[in-house]
């Protein structure tokens, strides 16, 4: 998993660290590699920074969605027994009951493609490829009638899309976001 | 059911309409007079079994005893089983630290089953030394202890809905807990690592099969987040985090993140699933809150409360929780009579700012119907609002962070019930 450094490297940092810190700890803390980060690092920024490379259509999505997705979330992302996946804008407004789903509710289309990576699908997370992961994410973003028929989705488009509700959140906490 | 001196004697004693009885009566001392009426002689004394043969031996780990077997966490498993949570049944409980086996559970695709040998902690990102350290490593860091509450998002959140749902307690405020955690501080680790000036929000991420990540503040990661090892003194729960959790105090739980194996320094938000698409407000006029971190101030009335009847007219003790995510505590009101007169319980010392705070006062009920509620004040002077001041802030559609007054109906047989105030 992580390989270690020679001690070599790591005693002057820790030289520096010992003159930087008062309430410090014991500085046992072993460097982590380039290598090592990218085995681990599945988060996906909202400006597009660490989506890999690959790329997929909505069409392609269909054959994964139909394979892993489609006995939790129903038949073209309609739900059940698991989250309705498409529809629902327009809902969100009024006392009606809301119905969020990515296409109504999701303010970044980048979120889809880090969820759906680390966690989906629930039997066997992380085991898509991330031309699935591209796929599904563009055919989810197709179904609600975000992206068209035919656009592929990859890592420089996917940040570029824009999701119906974006500009309906309010951040509560200030502090810089996008 | 508490021993009192003597019955109260004038308007003096009181310190609400309804039958509140002021605070100054716990300070008297002397002997019950049995002013209630002359009661029949107890049953006759006997030697119990359990004193004429001996006990049973020693236990590696103890378990409570087998009368206590109603004292257990309500499980709730939608559709996938792993992705529901379990409550705590606080009507059955006392005091403010929740025991280990029934500290609330919320998970997203199951608990994992993490060897401490195997597990690793990476800090990268926005620093100027990506670092990862081993639990033997974080082993020899300074550790703190302090107690803390947590509470889930969505505990309350049935009391948004138009009509009052039945339920106790537990079903009802049961995703809080209380516990003393102990670990290393989060701001040591990072000032390990070094942070970018540019740094402003630290992405946390779990090792289970949700890989559930949360975005952080950097300034709470600074000021009192703490890694996790302890919990009530013995290792984590592997359903609480095991080998070790983020703790963020009086923040939501869900950004508490359990078995902790990834901290990414970023200048931005992530904006993950559930910080956009879950945890967030969404108000009658389309707009959501989103970032709602600290959980405001709130109290639930534990006793008496819907499945503990009061038996007859006489002298009870009203007790509950209190908590602030801002702090500690200040003050709690509790009223007997539907919310026109308010009386001060008095909490148990010590009060400490983001855990769960014990307040109690005496109540004489006259058997007649009415409605207990209590309202908490935090040391920041946020007042606990009432349902209908938070619903029309946040509309009825917000799910998570519900924390306005809540009210237990007594009907004249005793019977308590949940209802709207």
């Amino acid at each position: 998993m992580f390989t270690f450094r020679p001690m070599v490297l790591a005693a002057p940092l820790m030289m520096v660290l010992c003159s930087a810190g008062i309430a410090g700890g014991p500085n046992l803390g072993q460097p982590a590699s380039p290598e090592d980060i990218a085995a681990w690092d599945i988060s996906i920024l909202p400006d597009g920074r660490g989506l890999p490379l690959g790329s997929g259509t909505p069409q392609q999505g269909e054959h994964v969605y139909i394979q892993h997705c489609a006995s939790c979330h129903g038949f073209k992302g309609a739900g059940k027994p698991n989250d309705q996946l498409v529809g629902g804008q327009g809902s969100l407004a009024g006392a009606q009951t809301p119905v969020k789903t990515v296409g109504s509710y999701w303010p970044y289309a980048t979120t889809i493609f880090d969820y759906v990576r680390r966690s989906m699908p629930l039997t066997a997370p992380q085991a898509l490829s991330n031309d699935e992961v591209y796929a599904v994410t563009a055919y989810l973003l197709h179904l609600n009638g975000i992206i068209g028929e035919r656009d592929a989705i990859d890592a420089e488009s996917l940040p570029r899309v824009k999701m119906p509700n974006q500009n309906n959140f309010k951040s509560f906490y200030l502090e810089k976001t996008p | 059911m508490i021993r009192r001196s003597h019955p109260p004697a004038g308007p003096e004693d009181f310190g609400a309409a309804g039958g509140l009885l002021s605070r100054r009566i716990f300070l008297r001392s002397g002997v019950f007079a049995g002013a209630l009426g002359s009661p029949a002689f107890a049953e006759p004394l006997t030697v119990p079994p359990w004193m004429t043969a001996p006990g049973s031996p020693f236990t590696s780990y103890g378990q409570p005893s087998r009368y206590e077997a109603k004292v257990v966490r309500i499980i709730t498993n939608p559709a996938a089983p792993g992705t529901g949570a379990s409550r705590t049944p606080h009507h059955r409980l006392n005091g403010v630290v929740t025991p280990n086996g029934l500290h609330f559970e919320r998970s997203h695709n199951g608990v994992p089953d993490i060897d401490p040998d195997g597990h690793r902690l990476l800090i990268h990102g926005m620093v100027k030394r990506a670092l990862v350290f081993t639990m033997d490593a974080l082993a020899r860091y300074p550790m703190e202890t302090r107690q803390a509450f947590i509470e889930c998002g969505g505990n309350s959140a049935a009391l948004y809905a138009k009509e009052p749902v039945e339920g106790d307690v537990q079903q009802l405020h049961g995703l809080v807990s209380c516990a003393e955690w102990t670990g290393v501080k989060l701001s040591i680790l990072l000032d390990e690592a070094g942070l970018d000036p540019s740094a402003r929000w630290v992405l946390a991420e779990g090792a289970d099969a949700a890989a559930m990540s949360r975005s952080v503040p950097l300034a709470k990661a600074m000021d009192d987040a703490m890694v996790a090892l302890y919990q009530n003194g013995e290792r984590v729960r592997p359903s609480n985090g095991y080998p070790m959790r983020l703790l963020l105090p009086g923040y939501e739980g869900n950004m508490q993140v359990k078995w902790l194996r990834r901290l990414k320094i970023t200048d931005i938000p992530v904006m993950t699933k559930d910080e956009t698409s879950k945890y967030t407000l969404l108000m009658d006029n389309g707009e959501s809150l989103q970032f709602f971190f600290p959980m405001e101030a709130k109290s639930i009335i534990t006793h008496p409360s819907p499945g503990l009847s009061l038996k007859g007219p006489g002298l009870y003790e009203v007790a509950g929780l209190a908590w602030s995510g801002n702090g500690k505590v200040a003050r709690v009101d509790v009223s007997a009579d539907g919310g026109a007169s308010w009386a001060p319980a008095v909490l148990q010392e010590p009060v400490l700012p983001k855990s769960l705070t014990r307040f109690r006062i005496a109540w004489q009920w006259d058997g007649r119907g009415t409605t207990l509620q209590s309202r908490a004040v935090d040391d920041k002077g946020y007042v606990q609002p009432t349902r209908a001041k938070q619903i029309a802030e946040r509309g009825s559609r917000a799910i998570y962070h519900f924390n306005a007054i809540a009210g237990w109906a007594i009907a004249p047989t005793g019977e308590v019930k949940h209802v709207y105030v």
